[in-house]
């Protein structure tokens, strides 16, 4: 079933290119699609059973699934190679921004071809069209994706280096094993990876077919590594962006508007600036003014003695008090009367959010007559590639977008503004340009998870929930980074129906309520603001699985449970409780505590995988409440890299902690207050549990999706242990979110 | 333009600067150590802490007059040629990083906390400041617990 293109490496560094003898083009790949959708245990037929609901849209198709179904015509265009040092390469088409998934690929790729980890490079993939959809990272969706693929691929690898070891040694294939990065014939013969590829690359296999180890034989995937770049990482010698070294390309900063969206009216002492120290070049973009200089101290100090004026931005007049007056008229009314029956109503506010990863928007772009040459971290390239060839004005081939690894993501990545500008900047002044946003503007004039309202009513009577509906209304996220054509080109198959907005369909498609509730509704409004917004980890799920977990809690209190016991009545499959009863078990739930302690628990699933928090936190002083113990259980169906995984629910669980006690952004008249860490307060050391214990349950499916998996439940958790330790009811998040300090100036 | 020489992981550098230069512009953008990150320039995030003289400056705000004459240790300069320092290798059995891109300052911080207290206690780990996006916070409590248990054998 496959398909070798000797020699087909087509890298700029060509003088390495013979050195690539086996680039496997698999054809043919099967994808296997909705396992585990069916609840995987009978509910007991007792009295005690909750009312079973009906399946929600995301249990029919999640986001994840309908991505790759948009991505599976190109699914076997993966490129591996096997050198004749004996390494594999694979490139991914995906971008490593700290979540390890070059770690759990390469795992993937040691394993099949039963070679030493060591020997396994992954690069991340330049912008590739021809991959049309299947260059997205996004929605926990990498390992989901590439797993089948990856495995089909160095499958396919490993029995074309048999076949060569076969015919060398004159033995039938089905004699011969690998073992370490050789063939071993059954006299212990062995032949080196290596020394097959040429004769590999040669053999004319029609008839070879190529079958993935059997999940039960895999000896390192499943088992905890350590990430592959963790060396170069702890030497100071990982390369992002702004560290590598692209010829002429100098140190450029923007001066940015007082408000979002303003543009430059003029610039008004130009030549002052121009011969500061250091400044090479200056020029007019639509995003602002650009200052180019020896080194990026002289580029800040040169922005900001600029003196610009600025034209009205798009959202001059908004703060947050109008946003949240909008967003609580747009939310949809409830169906369900609130007559007759107990019921529990409910209202709960989240402010932006900035993503915040530590490397600031960087690029490096050099935009010539002819050709264009970008370097950034990009979740989307396909589309910047396209989005910047058009903004030049060059032929999208003409413009080749390589994707850095990078400082963190949370889904900002998923836009290509920085390269962008980059790209405009360097047409403008005609140099190669590496530009750096400063944090500042990165807070301001970045990205933000938008504010949203939610309204929960439940009905209850009997002992059972009979309704529950949950009205969402959000500030618009922006999902213009292709996100739109994929749910396009898959729309007959979408679960949903209607004329519903993409935002509309990534909701129910994302979001579900995991409990026998009766009756479920969960709708989503959008207010449209022409702010720059953005996917945040976990998209709609930690706002609105966030708050659902906190009714949750309230609803067991009406009802006279205790919420773990509630959550376990009514959570409808076995595999959903052995995560709550794990946390319920190793946090020793239910514990004695000083007042002014409490635990709190949380439940959240999606993407096909489900975890449960407790919490455990000191709130003796409202105001700095710290989480000083966590508990976590996920089973995500088949883990590739547990250690790799554990972490991810750790940044999970620390970007609950940030969102939920004190890190956001306050809107005032069109810009974001907040300018620096000093100001959002993502959590610190200070404000991290010493005290953290994560289980990963035994492999039993397909791998789920997990890198946002963590957020949702840490969220409900967190906010239900402060509701206990303190006795109020969290309705606005961050719960503390003074303006305790003095805002840079505009 | 003033001249300044300093010494940078061992090595005797010459930069010829503005005096108010920072530090960090000196070494990424005129020396190429990259090692020292950029996070915020106003000494809040800590990504780019290094050493001035064996103690943990943020070369953001360290004005390149100040460094006249001193010894600059960054990331780079804190191991002993392939050998790590206990500090790193606590780091790696941890697998502490996610996108990494914090660590050489945070690990330049804890490198700097080891020196003054061998044993730290919870409440000193607590006042690193080094802001970590990915969150890896208690990864880096439990690597500077045993890189501390280790450098007291």
């Amino acid at each position: 079933m496959c398909d070798p293109v000797a020699n087909s490496a087509r890298h700029a560094d060509s003088g390495v290119s013979r050195r690539r003898f086996l680039t496997f083009l698999v054809a043919a790949p099967t994808l296997t699609l909705a396992t585990g959708l069916a609840p995987e245990a009978a509910l007991p037929a007792n009295a005690e059973t909750a009312l079973p609901g009906l399946p929600q849209p995301a249990d029919i198709m999640d986001l994840g699934e309908i991505l790759i179904l948009a991505g599976t015509p190109t699914a076997h265009l993966l490129v591996l190679e096997v050198t004749e040092e004996g390494e594999a390469h694979f490139e991914l088409p995906r971008a490593e921004v700290g979540q390890g998934i070059t770690t759990a690929v390469a795992m993937l790729v040691a394993e099949e071809l039963d070679l030493p980890l060591s020997k396994v490079r992954v690069r991340l993939a330049d912008a590739r069209p021809e991959l049309l959809m299947n260059q997205l990272t996004g929605s926990s969706n990498t390992i989901r994706s590439v797993y089948g693929p990856v495995r089909r691929t160095a499958a396919a690898a490993r029995a074309r280096l048999i076949a060569a070891a076969g015919a060398q040694w004159g033995l039938p294939a089905d004699r011969l094993v690998t073992r370490d990065g050789a063939v071993v014939a059954p006299d212990g013969r062995t032949a080196p990876f290596g020394s097959l590829t040429t004769i590999a690359a040669k053999l004319s296999l029609p008839d070879l077919t190529v079958t993935p180890k059997p999940e039960s034989e895999h000896r390192l995937v499943g088992t905890p590594a350590s990430r592959i770049d963790a060396r170069a990482m702890v030497t100071g010698q990982m390369r992002y962006t702004l560290d590598l070294d692209v010829a002429g390309a100098k140190p450029t900063m923007v001066r940015r508007p007082p408000t979002i969206n303003g543009t430059v009216r003029s610039v008004n002492n130009e030549a002052a600036v121009r011969a500061m120290p250091g400044v090479i070049d200056l020029a007019v973009v639509p995003t602002g003014v650009a200052v180019m200089a020896e080194t990026f101290g002289q580029a800040l100090d040169a922005k900001d003695a600029l003196q610009v004026t600025w034209n009205g931005g798009t959202v001059d007049t908004l703060s947050d008090a109008d946003i949240r007056l909008r967003l609580r008229a747009a939310a949809l009314p409830f169906v369900v009367p609130p007559l007759l029956t107990l019921h529990l109503d409910a209202e709960f506010d989240f402010a932006f959010v900035s993503h915040a990863p530590l490397e600031t928007n960087s690029a490096i772009a050099d935009v010539r007559d002819d050709r264009a040459e970008i370097w950034a971290g990009l979740k989307s390239p396909i589309v910047a590639k396209q989005t910047i060839a058009a903004a030049v004005g060059l032929p999208a081939d003409r413009v080749t977008v390589h994707v850095t690894q990078s400082g963190g993501s949370f889904g900002r990545r998923l836009f290509f503004d920085g390269a962008l500008e980059a790209a405009r900047i360097s047409k403008a002044m005609r140099k190669p340009v590496k530009l750096m946003w400063s944090r500042i503007d990165d807070m301001r004039h970045g990205r933000a998870r938008p504010a949203t309202h939610h309204k929960i009513r439940a009905t209850y009577a009997l002992g059972q929930v009979l309704t529950y509906e949950h009205r969402v209304a959000a500030v618009e996220t922006d999902f213009r980074h292709g996100l739109g054509e994929m749910l396009t080109a898959v729309a007959a198959d979408l679960p949903v129906g209607g004329d519903l907005t993409f935002a509309q369909t990534v909701f129910l498609t994302t979001v579900k309520v995991p409990y026998d509730f009766g009756v479920v509704t969960e709708l989503l409004s959008e207010v449209p603001l022409k702010m720059h917004t953005a996917s945040w980890r976990s998209v709609y799920s930690a706002n609105t699985r966030g708050a659902e977990e906190i009714l949750v809690d309230e609803l067991a209190k009406k009802m006279g449970q205790d919420p773990v016991a509630f959550r376990r009545r009514f959570l409808k499959t076995a595999r959903q409780r052995a995560v709550l009863d794990k946390v319920a078990t190793a946090g020793s739930w239910g514990r004695a505590m000083p007042a002014g302690f409490a635990q709190g628990v949380g439940f959240h699933e999606e993407y096909k995988s489900c975890t449960a928090c407790l919490v455990e936190i000191d709130a003796r002083d409202p105001k700095t409440p710290r989480v000083v113990k966590a508990v976590i259980a996920a089973d995500v169906g088949r883990p590739i890299n547990p250690r790799g995984l554990e972490a991810q629910l750790l940044g999970g669980l620390t970007d609950a902690i940030s969102t939920t006690l004190r890190a956001g952004l306050h809107i005032d008249k069109g810009l974001p207050l907040e300018g620096s860490y000093s100001q959002f307060h993502y959590a610190r050391q200070k404000d991290s549990p010493s005290d953290v214990q994560i289980f990963i349950m035994p492999a039993g499916g397909e791998p789920g999706g997990a890198g946002e998996l963590g957020v949702p439940a840490a969220v409900g958790a967190i906010a239900n242990a402060y509701a206990r330790a303190t006795g109020r009811k969290p309705r606005g998040f961050p719960i503390n979110f003074d303006v305790d300090f003095t805002p840079f100036p505009r | 333009m003033p001249t300044y020489s300093f010494s940078v992981n061992g090595r005797t550098v010459t930069v010829d600067a503005p005096a108010d230069l920072p530090l960090l512009w000196a070494l990424r953008d005129r020396l190429g150590v990259k090692g020292p990150k950029y996070g915020c320039g106003i000494d809040v995030c800590k990504a780019c802490t290094s050493h001035l003289d064996g103690k943990a400056i943020n070369p953001c705000v360290v004005p390149l007059s100040e460094v006249e004459g001193r010894e600059v240790t960054t990331i780079e300069g804190l191991a002993d040629g392939d050998k790590l320092h206990p500090v790193q290798e606590a780091w790696l059995e941890q697998d502490v990083a996610q996108c990494g891109y914090c660590q050489p300052g945070q690990i330049m911080a804890a490198v700097a906390l080891l020196k003054t207290t061998g044993d730290p206690t919870d409440a000193e780990i607590d006042a690193i400041q080094n802001v970590c996006r990915c969150g890896t916070y208690f990864r880096i409590r439990e690597a500077i617990k045993s890189a501390a248990a280790k450098m007291r054998k």
